[in-house]
């Protein structure tokens, strides 16, 4: 009892002090790079500790002190409350996430059963999305909080697009439990160490949509309109300043690992490495003797999902510097005009392929 | 144990939904009802649904709680200032009657409900209760008759909705 409890605090502590305290404040310091490798210039480089810049990664230090020491502004005729309430509701959701999320299989380590998930939901999958449909009000609720017409129009916006959105995400999710006929993550990923099996082979078109449209969830450009800045000046979170502004920032770069550690998990055969099944690996570490072995394994794929994960961050970071904002009116073409079709139809083919398959 | 989750959860939900009836913006109520719903999804927990508990969240706490906020914030329903309390619920006397009546009766129901169950020993649900696969198989077998029926009769409103709004924009 006491054991389980350990295993499940830890296992806590590791993924929030790995998205808060490493993913969310270095991300902001890959964006400024990977923007400036783009657009050929140099980047952040100044902030330094006794002249070490770190090429620049104390800026992710800086930043974080400049929004604690920052002064926390509520405009005139905000409602205070709800003000304060929106970025803790929009943070939350990002992080609770991973309560779901497994980050490596299962191993058996001195007599203990190792399930690296915090809570294998049997319902995991369908968590997943009910934790992001609950993070829609932190921001719809900013922008009414805020008493301020950009804001509100920007709320407005982040509404309609997430519930589109919401649509064609689930819809693509169902193609991927068909496949695979389980909703738990743990399971999905067990059943991707084939590499042909993986995800992305089964459902390519599913692989695309799902990105696309968890991208327009998360209100990156191009899809990012709640915030178009020619436009809306901040969109809803136009009020806020200090940590309240940053914590908005922070629930951004969560989801974008959120995003990355689903989709590897779903299509890109999670802590599994293409060509090496887990049993290979274990008969290479055999003179380590059963537990170290395993406790090498758990390493190895541990490294391997969160390397995958990195790579899916990077290309959502590319995504987001080559493309332009969409308008309005495209993001709602794209998302009820083609990308719903597209997703029912893909439902349709898999059930066909399944059902010749068997 | 379990009450020691159930009393905080079954609290929140009951002030909750008091904050729905006696909140003067209706924000503040679409809020409160939000939370609501999320208290219910937690005792629904709390009984091993654990799919019901998360259809409650997504459809429920996600879907349609979203909507209403979007039409509260498109017609900008501010509650008439600051002084004035949200009009409109105190208008009918007959209504408020009714709706009294009704109250009472579905809670003489609960009470009589109640008063039937034995409560000090309940029967342990199986091991696959209220997994997906289990809700998924009931509802395709034996009660898939009422299952069709509801969503066609979902579909009629969606379409009936359509007719309407766009007869008033043509």
């Amino acid at each position: 009892m006491i054991l389980e409890l350990t295993i499940t605090l830890v296992k806590i502590l590791f993924i929030i002090g790995l998205t808060v305290g490493f993913f969310a404040p270095v991300l902001t310091w890959v964006e400024r790079k990977q923007s400036a490798i783009m657009q050929d210039r140099v980047g952040a480089n100044r902030a330094d500790i006794m002249g070490f810049t770190a090429l620049g990664l104390f800026h992710a230090i800086a930043d974080a002190i400049k929004m604690f020491t920052k002064e926390d502004f509520v405009p005139q005729g905000a409602n205070r409350f709800l003000h304060t309430l929106s970025p803790i509701i929009a943070v939350i959701p990002a992080i609770l996430t991973f309560a779901v999320v497994p980050f490596g299989g299962q191993y058996e380590l001195w007599g203990t059963h190792v399930n690296l998930v915090i809570s294998d939901l049997d319902v995991g999958l369908l968590f997943v999305f009910a934790i992001a449909s609950i993070a829609t009000y932190g921001y719809v609720i900013a922008g009414w909080a805020s008493n301020n017409n950009w804001s509100l129009l920007g709320s407005m916006r982040t509404a309609s697009q997430m519930i589109s959105y919401e649509v064609t995400m689930g819809l693509t999710i169902i193609g991927v439990l068909m496949v695979y006929g389980s909703m738990k993550l743990t399971e999905i990923g067990a059943a991707q160490e084939d590499f042909l099996s993986w995800g992305f082979f089964m459902q390519p078109l599913g692989f695309f949509m799902f990105l696309a449209a968890s991208i327009a969830e998360n209100k990156r450009i191009p899809f990012d309109a709640p915030e178009a800045e020619s436009e809306l000046v901040a969109g809803y979170f136009t009020e806020y300043s200090g940590l309240k502004f940053g914590m908005f920032f922070m629930a951004e770069f969560i989801e974008m690992v959120t995003i990355g550690a689903i989709v590897t998990i779903l299509f890109f055969g999670a802590w599994h490495i293409p060509f090496l099944s887990a049993a290979t690996i274990l008969s290479w570490l055999d003179f380590l003797g059963a537990n170290g072995a395993n406790l090498v394994l758990m390493l190895i794929h541990i490294a391997v999902f969160f390397a995958k994960v990195i790579f899916f961050i990077w290309f959502q970071m590319t995504i987001r510097w080559t493309l332009p904002r969409f308008r309005y009116d495209q993001i709602m073409k794209l998302g009820w005009k083609i990308l719903l079709p597209l997703s029912l139809a893909n439902i349709l083919v898999t059930g066909l392929v399944i059902l010749a398959v068997h | 144990m379990e009450l020691l989750i159930f009393y905080p959860l079954a609290g929140l939900c009951v002030l909750f939904a008091l904050g729905v009836v006696v909140s003067n913006s209706p924000i503040n109520s679409a809020i409160s009802l939000i939370g609501m719903m999320l208290g219910l999804a937690g005792i629904f927990v709390l009984q091993q649904a654990h799919f019901i508990a998360i259809l409650q969240i997504i459809i429920y706490a996600g879907a349609i709680m979203v909507l209403f906020m979007f039409v509260i914030m498109l017609l900008n329903l501010k509650g008439k200032g600051e002084d004035e309390k949200w009009q409109s619920r105190d208008k009918n006397i007959l209504l408020n009657v009714l709706g009294g009546l009704l109250a009472t009766g579905v809670l003489y129901k609960i009470i009589d409900i109640i008063n039937a169950g034995d409560f000090n020993s309940p029967a342990m649900p199986p091991e696959s209760f209220g997994t997906v696969r289990e809700v998924g198989t009931i509802l395709f077998t034996e009660f898939v008759l009422p299952f069709e029926v509801a969503s066609i009769l979902l579909l009629v409103a969606m379409i009936g909705a359509v007719v309407l709004a766009k007869s008033k924009v043509d």
